[in-house]
């Protein structure tokens, strides 16, 4: 074996480990400059199978809304769920849902079994709209203003920490704009 | 005041640890008999200290001491005592601190083995990676934390962390883990000392078949959870946490391989002390994935940046150090004696380039949505299709070479001739797959080719087995030649077959499932793979922390009774949470699985119910897999109980 193969596991480690530096100081969540401030990606989206309430960009426009992607298949989503069940509960802001990637009648089942916070749902099987929201995974919020702005992304699911120190205020924030 | 010796033993299993990392290594060096000696001694004392620090911090949990922080943030007065106990290990703090004992357990293992060069400077390295642990700890994360005033009471544990499988998923994941940081020591030990030999891998096998064992059951452990508690009736969903742990495994796995080449060939030195340091590596890598917050995840449970630097400066001194180390020393280990491609070597060496290849696939998967990020800003994510398209070929590349590999004898062995051994195994795998395929037509015809091909792999092995004891020749002593055979024959033979029987469970409850919905009032039934349930009853019940909505269903099968099943939806009111807990019928041949949903107005329940075939399979054959390690690991038999015909047989294992 020659000598400088040797070295290639040790070359190997050392690049992978300047991408980890780098990713480091990425804050996962941060919000890509390309869509903060944009306007909302314009899309129509139709129901989830068992349900009657689409989603289009429409809907959402002159309120502050949250648009939260979604999918049974996402475990994190379980974990971010009662939080979102609280904040419909008691907070006066229109939730929609993207159900991303997610096969016919699984969204509804599992929205059956753990209680649907959404005003709006749309289906969004083959994750055409997520990639113009640029969605990396599920779940990702959205915080748009009346004007159809996104402000804010959350990446990873909502935790109530999260809402009450990171989201909430924005929200607030907005609703009071005019 | 136990929660100040226990921070106090910490910082002094610290400095024994920093001890036990520099002193005995320099004495080791210098031929010092006496001074690399302590390493035993230190190992220990870190070992106790430790030991007294988890010790304090269980009684904290235990008796609910609500001025530690830790205490607040994950437990409950009403939290039942069990969960106060394992909550010790259902956080970051503590998980660390689990960490560092299993750390040190394994060091004061290896130090209670024979004392040598080998041993001490092995023990020595374990204490630099303990060092390194225990500064994490301390610095970042100290599970001693005290909050003042203290509130009157905690926020509970995550309620899908109550559970009797997570009690021990953790541990034994650790313990799989940590146990690869013996192998990586050992690795480090012997390129430091130029000497990787048989005496080498007869004291690191152990080791590395052990934390095999573990990390194996934790893992399944992991997907077990998966499968009854969350719901969704899968069990494997590529999660980056879960690739985290894979990845140890795959390559773990491949390193049982090939030390087993440098114990009865002397060949593949260079590249098994490197597969060593890489298993320990991934682990490495698994534990910074989860505590960076660099991948977002349902195990995330400490997402911290700070911290993420600290574990990437742990990674850049252990792994940076050990393959700077490689790069410098591994060109002196020498191979001994020829290498035949056709040969039990040969076939271990195709073993590991599937196994090489699987973990590149996985950690490829896992990083690639991060490597793409950095370098263009766009943000995509990797699925479960990208996981399973690349990852069935190459397994049944893998099922394919099992039964002739494991057939061919060392240093030259005739392919053909296990080839022809094998064709009843190709048959019974023939006639597999045309039933499976005719019985699940159309939609299941690859999941028909990887049953046979775990029939073909699990056949083979039988096969050869039944040849060794000489099963239809000699049947009356076939008991006692079996008992006879090597034990790393023995072991290998049980994991193989039950890694076929995995495959059949994966095929199964995978790709064969089948499920069904509908809204449920009290009388309705749903019916799913030829089981009927009935909704018999629902009522509202009480636990300790929690309140349940509790369905009854009886369940019938072409008219006869079969049994009565309860799901339960939970919600746990501190942490504002709900869980589910579906109803699970396990027979040999599938699981009846039924989920309880919300109700929705008069209408009734949403019942989810799915019918998964051969899931027990899978925690059969993984339970097969920890066993044919443990026996794998045995010592060897006494040599005056080999008598003449295993002596004969145990030249070819």
């Amino acid at each position: 074996m020659t000598r400088a193969l040797l070295f290639a596991p040790l070359i190997a480690f050392a690049a992978i480990a300047a991408w980890f530096a780098v990713g480091l100081r990425q804050d996962p969540s941060r919000i890509p400059s390309v869509l903060i401030d944009q306007p909302l990606p314009t899309f129509t989206l139709p129901a989830i199978e068992g349900r009657d309430n689409p989603l289009s960009s429409e809907y959402v426009k002159g309120e502050v809304a949250l648009i939260n992607v979604f999918a049974s298949w996402c475990i994190p989503c379980a974990i971010e769920h009662p939080v979102l069940m609280q904040i419909a509960e008691d907070e006066d802001i229109l939730i929609a849902g993207i159900n991303w990637k997610e096969k016919p009648g699984d969204g509804a089942a599992w929205l059956a079994r753990l209680g649907d916070p959404y005003d709006f749902i749309g289906d969004d099987a083959d994750g055409r709209v997520a990639i113009d929201f640029g969605v990396t995974g599920a779940p990702e919020t959205f915080v748009v203003d009346r004007k159809g702005r996104i402000r804010l992304k959350q990446v990873g699911p909502i935790t109530e920490q999260i809402w009450e120190q990171d989201i909430r205020p924005v929200v607030r924030r907005l609703q009071a704009e005019e | 005041m136990f929660v100040e010796v226990g921070n106090f033993a910490l910082i002094l299993a610290f400095l024994a640890a920093i001890y036990q990392g520099t002193l005995p290594l320099a004495g080791a060096l210098k031929g010092d008999v006496a001074v690399r000696s302590t390493a035993h001694a230190a190992a220990i004392a870190q070992g106790l200290l430790i030991v007294l620090a988890f010790a304090c911090l269980t009684q904290a949990h235990a008796v609910s001491d609500f001025s530690v922080a830790n205490v607040v943030q994950n437990s409950h007065s009403a939290k039942p005592f069990i969960y106060k106990l394992t909550g010790v290990w259902g956080n970051h703090e503590g998980s660390m601190l689990l960490w560092a004992l299993i750390l040190a357990a394994f060091g004061a293992a290896v130090a209670a083995t024979k004392d040598s060069a080998l041993t001490a400077m092995t023990v020595s390295v374990q204490g630099l990676v303990a060092a390194a642990f225990l500064a994490f700890i301390i610095f970042t994360s100290n599970p001693f934390a005290r909050v003042l005033p203290a509130p009157v009471d905690g926020m509970d544990l995550n309620p899908l962390l109550q559970d009797p499988g997570l009690i021990i998923h953790p541990p034994f994941l650790y313990l799989g883990y940590v146990g690869f940081s013996i192998t990586f020591a050992y690795a480090v030990a012997g390129l430091i000392q130029g000497r990787i030999d048989a005496e080498w891998a007869r004291a690191v096998r152990p080791f590395a078949l052990a934390a095999w064992v573990f990390l194996t059951i934790g893992i399944a452990l992991g997907s077990w959870w998966a499968y009854y508690e969350l719901g969704w009736g899968g069990f494997w969903a590529w999660d980056p946490v879960e690739n985290a742990s894979f990845m140890p495994w795959l390559a773990g796995t491949a390193l049982l391989h090939s030390i087993r080449v440098v114990e009865k060939r002397g060949a593949l030195k260079v590249w098994t002390v490197l597969l060593a340091i890489l298993a320990f590596s991934l682990s490495l890598v698994g534990t910074f994935l989860v505590r960076s917050g660099i991948l977002t995840s349902v195990h995330a449970f400490a997402v911290d940046p700070q911290r993420g630097v600290f574990i990437l400066a742990i990674l850049a001194f252990a792994i940076g150090g050990s393959l700077t180390l490689f790069a410098l020393r591994a060109g002196k280990l020498q191979s001994e004696g020829s290498f035949e491609p056709v040969s039990r070597e040969g076939a271990l060496v195709v073993n590991n380039v599937i196994l090489c290849t699987m973990t590149a696939t996985v950690f490829i998967g896992t990083f690639y949505p991060l490597f793409v990020d950095i370098l263009s800003g766009e943000r995509l994510s990797v699925g479960a299709p990208y996981f399973n398209a690349v990852f069935a070929p190459l397994s049944a590349l893998m099922l394919f070479a099992m039964a002739p590999g494991a057939m061919l004898a060392w240093k030259k062995g005739r392919l053909v001739e296990a080839l022809r051994a094998a064709a009843p195994a190709a048959g019974a795998a023939f006639v597999v797959v045309v039933l499976a395929a005719w019985l699940a037509w159309p939609k299941t015809i690859v999941a028909a080719f990887g049953a046979g091909l775990a029939v073909w792999a699990g056949g083979g092995a039988l096969i050869d087995l039944g040849k060794r004891i000489r099963l239809t020749a000699e049947p009356k002593r076939a008991w006692s030649r079996l008992g006879g055979l090597p034990r790393p024959y023995l072991g290998m033979t049980v994991a193989h077959v039950g890694v076929a029987v995995i495959v059949i469970g994966v095929m199964g409850a995978g790709v064969w499932r089948v499920e069904t919905v509908r809204l449920m009032n009290v009388g309705d039934v749903i019916s799913v793979g030829g089981f009927d349930a009935t909704l018999t009853s629902v009522e509202n019940l009480e636990g300790p922390n929690f309140l349940s909505e509790s369905a009854r269903f009886s369940i019938v099968k072409s008219g006869k009774d079969v049994t009565e099943l309860v799901a339960e939806r939970r919600f746990y009111p501190v942490r504002q949470m709900q869980t589910t807990e579906a109803a699970i019928r396990t027979t040999a041949m599938g699981d009846l699985y039924v989920v309880l949903g919300e109700r929705r107005s008069a209408a009734g329940w949403a019942v989810k119910a799915y019918y998964n075939p051969f899931v027990f399979w899978m925690w059969f054959g993984s339970g097969m897999l920890a066993v044919g390690g443990v026996i794998a690991g045995l010592p060897k038999r006494a040599a005056h109980r080999a008598s003449a015909p295993d002596a004969a047989l145990g030249s070819v294992s």
